[in-house]
């Protein structure tokens, strides 16, 4: 917490002084070194990449090769967006990608917005120390704003997006199956990120959500540098046009080499994994083992106008469904701490993280 | 050099000794430096902190930047806050920027093969080079290449093509004494290679080799990395040359970057 602090505080001043000077779109806000977030749709993830993802840059999702957590993330990211009536493209190898829009996670209403933050209100009486609650305050504030505006909406992911919505909002939809090479694509995106509005200088902030983009299902899958040279494209183009790109693409998939090129070109790049059902050691050494539905670790933070690397004070993570209905990331909590569960990542101040990786951090 | 900015270690283990800057000693020109960084630890800080010697009030370099990561303004800020103003150097002709991300550039939205683009790439160095040398006063260009790898997705992963490149760069160093060549690489995009023949001839290349990597024992707040400098050039009094390692940690701030050697940190 000790390294987040400072950005935290200053982070929120440049707020609040940009806020009374300049209104901005609701979707966005302002961030370190002159950089602007818009939000994942995941509170928690916000919190951890230092409020968001950062406008032109290009986020990767490492897939687990047998379960579908990265979509999670793809919906809340493009749910998002919808609500903040953001532009969106999404390409999939699916046949037909706009079935994937009904899909897409609604917002919970207010009343059970109230009912969550109440919950942690009361855990955090419990569990936390006394230093953090300003951090609590804060995030309070942040969440009882009116629905409209909120930058981090708090999603239910059974429940299918309201149909108003996707009304007069520009979304596109791509099949990446059917083109036999990425060019195509490339000007698709680039022609729609052109015609971003720009109301009186306001960044809109696009979004473009691209699925499994080395599935063997598309005609370029084999053509690694093709690919690399249409991300390498993707990444200019998004930082140009202050737009986030999320792509995710199986690791195992590809060679070594390659995957790694992915990863640097990445400015923020995540995993996720599946947790095995029936692993009675990491049952025994984690806390709340059973609400886990798979771990996220953070590889990398967009770096943008900085040359600082963002140490995190835990890099991996437990992904859990709260209630089934919304999804949290949570500290790994080690056995012996104490037998409560379900404490978010901003109530969990410090926590030693005991990744399953091995990884060390203080 | 009156009032130089205090020399770090990275400087000192560049330069061999203390005192010396190379860019600003004449003996010192027509070198190779290579950064070579991975997945978890950037190396950028190193090109960052090069960038802003060559910048230096004392020298007179003028430096070449082939940027294929990150658009001018990404750099202006960071080299900003290290008391370096990039636009206004770009306005005095002491630094060329060229933006490799615009797509435009050089003609590669019209259908040019990565080998025209290189040949014409390399054309603007080599002119910027003659140029700036042919000037009195100006003794020392630096050319700065960020990065290799990416490069090499423009060659549609010909490495062959960016060897090319690079060597032709290279004898830029040979041909003109005050030039020096700057990459940075990715090495662990290599690591599953059998021959990973670019990076192998990259390393042959280069005079000094700048290996960044994590902390051996995980993230901390405090040390961000470490760095491997393996300086092949350093000539002694008697003229024998001999390979020098140094080893050192670093953490990385807004306006500089504090190294120290392993524990010394209080």
């Amino acid at each position: 917490m000790a390294a987040n602090k400072p950005r935290t505080t200053s982070f929120s001043r440049n707020f609040s002084a940009a806020s009374s000077t300049a209104p901005h779109a609701p979707g966005l806000k302002h961030g370190p070194n002159g950089t602007m977030f818009l939000s994942s749709g995941i509170l928690d993830l916000d919190k951890i990449l230092g409020g968001g993802f950062a406008l032109g840059s290009l986020v990767m999702v490492m897939e687990d090769p047998e379960a579908p957590h990265h979509m999670l993330l793809l919906r809340n990211f493009m749910s998002q967006g919808l609500v903040h009536h953001q532009p969106l493209i999404y390409a999939s190898s699916a046949k037909d990608p706009r079935g994937f829009l009904g899909t897409l996670p609604n917002p919970m209403v207010s009343k059970d917005d109230k009912s969550r933050v109440h919950e942690t209100e009361q855990e955090k009486g419990l569990r936390i120390a006394w230093q953090y609650k300003k951090y609590f305050g804060e995030h309070n504030s942040e969440s009882q704003k009116d629905g409209k505006s909120e930058y981090c909406s708090n999603f239910d992911l059974r429940k299918p997006l309201e149909r108003h919505f996707f009304s007069g909002q520009r979304i596109d939809c791509v099949s990446l199956k059917e083109s036999a090479d990425l060019a195509t694509f490339q000007e698709h995106c680039s022609s729609f990120l052109s015609q971003t509005p720009r109301d009186n200088g306001n960044i809109a902030g696009g979004r473009i959500a691209i699925q499994s983009l080395c599935s063997p299902q598309c005609e370029f899958s084999n053509k690694e540098w093709e690919m690399l040279s249409f991300i390498r494209s993707l990444k200019s183009l998004v930082r140009l046009s202050n737009a986030v790109a999320v792509l995710t693409f199986a690791p195992s998939l590809v060679s070594t080499a390659f995957s790694k090129r992915l990863q640097h070109l990445a400015d923020t790049l995540v995993s996720v994994k599946a947790i095995p059902d029936e692993d009675k050691e990491l049952a025994k050494l984690l806390t709340g083992y059973q609400d886990m539905v798979g771990l996220l670790s953070v590889h990398k933070v967009a770096r943008i106008n900085t040359q600082v690397p963002a140490i995190l004070e835990a890099t991996t993570f437990s992904m859990k469904l709260q209630k089934r209905r919304s999804l949290i990331l949570e500290c790994l909590n080690q056995a012996p701490v104490d037998g409560s569960s379900g404490a978010s990542y901003a109530s969990s101040g410090s926590c030693s993280g005991s990744s399953k990786t091995g990884a060390l951090d203080f | 050099m009156a009032n130089a900015p205090p020399s770090t270690l990275l400087d000192e283990a560049l330069d061999g000794k203390g005192a010396a800057v190379f860019s600003t000693s004449p003996a010192a020109g027509g070198r190779m430096i290579l950064v070579e960084d991975c997945v978890e630890t950037s190396g950028a800080f190193v090109v960052h902190h090069l960038l802003k010697r060559c910048l230096s009030p004392h020298s007179s370099d003028v430096v070449v930047f082939l940027s294929f990561a990150n658009p001018f303004s990404h750099y202006d800020r960071i080299l900003r806050k290290m008391g370096c103003n990039l636009s206004v150097q770009r306005d005095n002709k002491r630094l060329m920027f060229l933006d490799m991300l615009m797509l435009e550039r050089l003609g590669r939205d019209r259908g040019k093969t990565s080998e025209d683009v290189f040949i014409a790439l390399f054309g603007e160095i080599q002119k910027a080079v003659e140029l700036s040398l042919s000037h009195a006063g100006r003794q020392h260009i630096t050319v700065i290449i960020d990065d290799v790898s990416l490069m090499e997705v423009d060659a549609n992963g010909s490495s062959n093509l960016v060897l090319d490149f690079l060597h032709y760069c290279s004898s830029l160093t040979a041909q003109f004494q005050g030039c020096s060549l700057i990459t940075l690489n990715h090495d662990d995009v290599y690591s599953n290679e059998d021959r990973p023949g670019l990076l192998l001839k990259l390393e042959y290349l280069a005079d000094v080799v700048i290996k960044v990597e994590p902390f051996s024992t995980g993230l901390a707040t405090d040390v961000h990395g470490q760095l491997t400098v393996s300086n092949k050039g350093i000539h002694d009094g008697s003229g024998k040359s001999r390979n020098k390692v140094h080893n050192f940690h670093f953490r990385i701030k807004d306006s500089s970057v504090e190294y120290f050697y392993p524990g010394s940190k209080t």
